[in-house]
């Protein structure tokens, strides 16, 4: 089954809408094996000059797709408002009931701006929830568009002043459930290192840990500092603002039963947005680096004069494999996320 | 401060010690697998190589795996480590749900062991003793040690006894587990047998019992549609349910599997356990919490409330036939005694329905109807459910299908969803009602890819979570309802019902239904 199209040009929110009821019903009507997915609205606001690349981007993350994407595509001297809509099929095993997914674009500009409400919302599907996200900036738009929304997609590394990323998503927080990549990226490292104080008598260590650096693509601070923030919160650690140190930020926070040195250090040979490296150490002496690697993140562990290094696998997910998770985390709720940002927010120099 | 099982296993079963919880997993979605060697059994059959291997490399790409993870395959043919790593590769090549990353595959492969020797040769033990220990050392702490028997049933216990004679069914600071592929015995008799073999080796709390269908995501989806939602628990009952009906058919013959099927038959192949497990998910109360024994006390009495059937009773509740020649998906194909590896003159049964009852105090008096077959019309698994009609109807039936009872049907493959079946209005100037279907597809409504069931098995077995497993009371109890129609069978000398390839299966099942009642077409 080929995808379907409708487009007009100089056209308005009710004419999409039953535009694409109508394309819909004729989908139906011609082959019932087909129903439409309604999981997830996403409405991407996107300048229209990048939004070819946006369009790339969403198209790598397969099945994680919202069920219905409306793209409001900005150029700043557009006086219409044209529209296209395509259904897209997705088949499935042999036996199985195919897909159909909804992509609206509707063109926009200057004038549009104070209406991007009632532009939006008769597009969106009502009663599923609504994720949306704003690659290219433009937080005006995105706080126009706020109360159609139940969870916001950020990445925090995008944002050109760092510190700022952590303010800005610390006050979105607050009007809704934020996924941001940054620490999306940064799930394989917290779930390695949960794994390895999960062991009961190492669990014990936890309340021991001394020392903590972490390694970061020289653009992602910001990763560094969320992923402190969730040590600092989960292991409820006092924190304070860090300094700066040459190319690293240093500080200390306080733990239970006593201070835990803190170090953030760019990795200019990290050719990837996120972490590159970590490493812990408790007072006992005992040491844990992990590190970025091929096949997963290489262990090391010394102890008393013993050394021991491990692979712990797991391949990488790539930047569109975390965009589709991204995706699919705004149907989920990690509670854990505000507290570690709020943790990273006090340790902003 | 929490209650936790530490892998204290040196004694009569696990101890429980308290240890700090770890404040490091909440909000994580997938949790932490204790560093674990996994030996497989049978390390070069088909079950390890089209499911187990691939699994394990899944995992192993999703950062899934323990964070140290040992694999020992042992198996009767001598290889070297590294023959045995590239048959490894080779199978994940080809059967895993995704293309491999070399980088990950490597990873993976690069730790693998073989063990050569038959399964009752004790020098086998004491070389994987000594595999065994020699991961333990290198990691500088004793690793977990999993051993997953996917080998012939036959070697089940013969295994079992090795391991506790070896020493191998403890150690001290580390957890051991035992899992063990179906069938767990063929006969009530032997399954009581196995379970005394294992459990003189092995504590309950160390042995799983795989039923790969309680790893399907759309079976556990059965539990959170009954008590996830108020609606419909309150219906769940003899009051307003009418029968319940569980089909679980194929479209395609034995294939390659002749030799194990015609020794099994499909009520030993299907219903005593993966069909029986669904009549639990139907008709058990809800858990006090979803712990391993509460969901599995909760199972345990929906079995023991279906009386043993009698020899007098099987006759007319239980059913079983043999597919013969006929057509399936446009193409002329085999009788089941025509496929190749079948004994000739098989009276093995490929289709087998059952009439149950669950006899307490929800269920009495309603009929669980229980159906499955090779070669059907086509391949679907659902349960339905039929409510009781209406008690008074006010409006005409003429001229339309008419109103029929409600039907909720849950269907756990190919199209996982729920679909109620309700009575509409007929647009237009009478009031005539016929049947419309209220849809939902779980694939429509979720993004995820459901990982393979042996994917979630092998994790949840590492952890040592028996949720998904089948306790030892619960494989005795499915083998006291079926045992008895499989003696009477074998022992029955008349002629076996045939139905034709590619149909709706035999006529003759509609005996087993109350009056009134109808199979659902296939």
């Amino acid at each position: 089954m080929t995808d379907v199209v409708w487009s007009e040009q100089g056209t308005t929110p009710d004419d999409i809408e039953a535009a694409l009821r109508r394309l819909l019903a004729r989908q139906h009507a011609e082959n019932n094996d087909y129903v439409p997915a309604r999981v997830l609205n996403m409405i991407a606001f996107v300048d229209r000059q990048w939004s070819g690349e946006i369009a790339n981007r969403l198209g790598g993350v397969g099945r994680y797709n919202a069920s219905r994407l409306l793209v409001l595509a900005y150029e700043p001297r557009r006086e219409r408002l044209d529209a296209r809509v395509a259904i897209a099929t997705e088949r499935r095993a042999p036996g199985e009931l195919g897909l159909l997914r909804e992509t609206i674009v509707v063109e926009i500009g200057d004038r549009h701006l104070d209406d991007l409400l009632t532009i939006a919302d008769p597009l969106v599907v009502t009663d599923m929830p609504t994720l949306l996200w704003s690659p290219h900036g433009h937080p005006e738009a995105l706080d126009a568009l706020l109360p159609l929304a139940q969870a916001v997609l950020v990445d925090s590394v995008d944002e050109a002043v760092w510190r700022e990323a952590i303010d800005r998503a610390c006050a979105l927080s607050r009007e809704a459930y934020v996924v941001d990549l940054a620490w999306l990226r940064s799930t394989p490292w917290r779930e390695r290192i949960a794994a390895i104080f999960d062991p009961p008598h190492r669990r014990r260590e936890l309340g021991a840990i001394a020392k903590v650096a972490v390694r970061h693509h020289p653009a992602s601070t910001v990763a560094g500092m969320l992923l402190i923030g969730w040590l600092a919160a989960r292991l409820q650690w006092d924190v304070e603002p860090l300094l700066g140190h040459g190319e690293a930020l240093i500080g200390k926070a306080r733990a239970r039963r006593q201070d835990v040195a803190l170090r953030l250090q760019a990795a200019p040979e990290q050719q990837v947005r996120g972490l590159a490296g970590l490493s812990l150490e408790v007072s006992s002496g005992r040491r844990l680096s992990l590190d970025r690697g091929p096949g997963g993140l290489q262990a090391h562990a010394s102890d008393r004069g013993a050394e021991r290094s491990w692979t712990l696998l797991g391949a990488s997910r790539g930047e569109q494999g975390i965009l589709g998770e991204g995706i699919r985390q705004a149907l989920l709720r990690d509670p854990t996320y505000v507290p570690a940002l709020e943790a990273a927010q006090a340790m902003l120099p | 401060m929490a209650v936790v099982a530490t892998g204290r296993s040196g004694g009569a079963g696990s101890a429980l010690e308290r240890a700090p919880e770890n404040p490091l997993t909440a909000g994580l979605e997938r949790l932490p697998v204790p560093p674990t060697t996994l030996v497989i059994f049978g390390a070069t059959g088909d079950l390890a190589r089209r499911k187990l291997l691939p699994a394990l490399y899944n995992l192993a790409h999703d950062g899934a795996l323990p964070e140290r993870f040992h694999l020992v395959g042992v198996a009767r043919r001598e290889r070297a480590h590294e023959d045995y790593r590239a048959e490894c590769e080779q199978a994940i090549r080809r059967f895993s749900r995704r293309e491999p990353d070399p980088d990950v595959l490597a990873g993976l492969l690069e730790q693998v062991k073989y063990v050569s020797g038959r399964f009752d040769e004790e020098s086998v033990y004491e070389r994987l003793a000594q595999v065994l220990d020699s991961f333990d050392e290198r990691a500088g702490e004793p690793l977990n040690r999993a051993f997953y028997l996917s080998t012939a049933p036959d070697f089940f216990a013969t295994i079992v006894g090795h391991l506790g004679d070896c020493g191998l069914s403890r150690r001290a600071e580390a957890e051991v587990r035992v899992i063990i592929e179906k069938p767990f015995g063929t006969t009530l008799e032997e399954a009581h047998a196995l379970n005394r073999r294992v459990l003189s080796v092995f504590s309950e709390a160390q042995v799983f019992r795989i039923d790969h269908y309680l790893g399907k995501e759309t079976v556990q989806n059965m539990l959170a549609f009954r008590f996830a939602n108020g609606m419909f628990e309150p219906l769940w009952n003899r009051n307003y349910i009418d029968s319940v009906q569980i089909t679980a058919a194929e479209d395609i013959g034995i294939g390659t599997r002749a030799g194990y099927y015609d020794e099994a038959g499909a009520l030993r192949d299907l219903i005593q356990n993966h069909m029986l497990q669904l009549l639990c998910h139907v008709a058990m109360e809800p858990p006090v919490n979803f712990t391993a024994e509460e969901v599995r006390n909760e199972k345990v009495k929906v079995l023991d409330a279906i009386p043993e059937p009698t020899p007098e009773e099987i006759p007319g509740m239980a059913m079983r036939a043999q597919y013969s020649s006929g057509h399936s998906g446009g193409e002329d194909v085999p009788g089941y005694t025509e496929e190749e590896g079948v004994a000739e003159g098989s009276r093995t049964e490929t289709f087998a329905a059952l009439r149950l009852e669950v006899d307490n105090w929800r269920w009495a008096g309603v009929p669980f109807y229980v159906r499955t077959g090779k070669r059907l019309a086509r391949k679907i698994t659902e349960i339905a459910v039929t409510l009781k009609p209406v008690p008074h109807l006010a409006f005409s039936q003429d001229g339309s299908l008419g109103v029929r009872p409600n039907q909720l049907v849950l269907t756990v493959q190919p199209n996982e969803g729920v679909s109620l079946q309700l009575g509409a209005k007929i647009p237009g100037t009478r009031m005539v009602i016929r049947p419309v279907n209220m849809e939902f597809l779980y694939g429509a409504a979720f993004m995820s890819q459901s990982p393979e069931a042996y994917e979630r098995l092998i994790t949840d077995a590492m952890r040592g979570d028996a949720t998904l497993f089948t306790r030892n009371d619960e494989v005795e109890a499915q083998w006291r309802i079926c045992d008895p129609i499989v003696q009477a069978w074998a022992a029955d000398p008349g002629p076996l019902p045939l139905y034709e390839a590619g149909s709706q299966g035999p006529e003759e099942v509609g005996a087993l239904l109350r009056r009134g009642d109808h199979w659902r077409a296939i």
